[in-house]
């Protein structure tokens, strides 16, 4: 990737990008961060960037959110997963190591890593 | 938390949480006066007066829902540890959260990646505007998220070339304006 000094060079940037064409894995996903002070404490800013960067490298569309502390402060960094029709699934001690997994077994292979998971909230639940 | 910029994404955070939707953040550093400061502005709902005593007590809760945490308690001591002080002014719909640390205190944690910081603020589509200033004893940078969206013109931020276009241009930023502190 050149080095790109100006912002008028991210325009022409954008204007690349909008001709060539990207096909792009969509799996009409949102993946939340928990980004409270416990979540900025135990490395939820580095989960956050290894998950922009695994989805880049995937050329997977996911959005990505962020949340306060929801109180499971042991457990943090928290990633939630919510998929359409699947209930949503929050994984518990996501450090950055452990992103690619998460990203290859559960949203290219479908598969839950239940090893990880601290939470589930059934799809039309409370 | 083992870097500053991390300080200031919880401060972020904060501004976020109270319902802000302009925040300005600063990071000034003048190496000849020996300070670094920290600070945040929002447009916020602010802080209610009787909460304001106990901001820094780590100890203090509320029976309502409204969220006390550790990150100011967090905040003061690391500025204090490094010979500063911490301060919130509020009012609503402008709240400034403060830090200031002696530059050359051994004991004030690294600014980190702030980078990262900004990204973290960015990336969420429904993230108030942000706005960054970095002096340096006297050199400038800034950024301002609103500008960077408007080049983007709906490319989302996370997207491959513009994630790493921005991250390349932030850290190359505030590299430069902090090579004047070299004594």
């Amino acid at each position: 990737m050149p080095k790109i000094g100006s912002l008028e060079e991210l325009k022409a940037l954008r204007e690349k990008a909008a001709k060539d064409l990207q096909v792009r894995l969509s799996t009409g996903t949102r993946i939340t961060v928990g980004l409270g002070t416990c979540g900025i404490a135990a490395g939820a800013r580095e989960t956050m960037r290894a998950i922009v960067q695994e989805l880049n490298k995937r050329g997977i569309d996911a959005t990505v959110n962020t949340v306060g502390c929801i109180g499971m402060c042991y457990n943090e960094p928290l990633v939630d997963i919510e998929q359409a029709g699947k209930p949503r699934v929050t994984y518990g001690k996501v450090t950055a190591d452990r992103v690619p997994r998460i990203i290859e077994e559960h949203l290219i292979n479908g598969r839950v890593v239940e090893e990880w998971v601290v939470g589930r909230l059934e799809v039309g639940g409370n | 938390m083992r870097e500053l910029s991390l300080h200031l994404l919880d401060m972020l955070q904060n501004s976020r949480e109270a319902g802000a939707t302009d925040v300005i953040a600063e990071v000034i550093e003048d190496t000849r006066r020996d300070e670094m400061v920290l600070r945040v502005t929002d447009n916020g709902r602010g802080v209610p007066v009787e909460q304001l005593p106990h901001l820094f007590d780590p100890f203090y809760t509320t029976r309502n829902t409204r969220h006390v945490g550790l990150g100011l308690p967090l905040l003061k001591a690391a500025a204090e540890r490094a010979g500063g002080t911490a301060t919130v002014a509020s009012a609503p719909g402008r709240t400034t959260v403060e830090a200031r640390f002696v530059h050359s205190h051994l004991d004030r944690a690294p600014l980190g990646d702030v980078a990262d910081t900004l990204l973290a603020m960015m990336l969420d589509d429904t993230a108030p505007r942000l706005r960054y200033r970095h002096v340096a004893n006297g050199n400038r940078f800034e950024v301002d998220s609103a500008e960077i969206r408007r080049l983007l013109d709906g490319m989302p931020i996370r997207q491959t070339e513009a994630y790493a276009w921005l991250r390349s241009y932030l850290e190359e930023g505030i590299r430069t304006v902090r090579q004047g502190l070299a004594p």
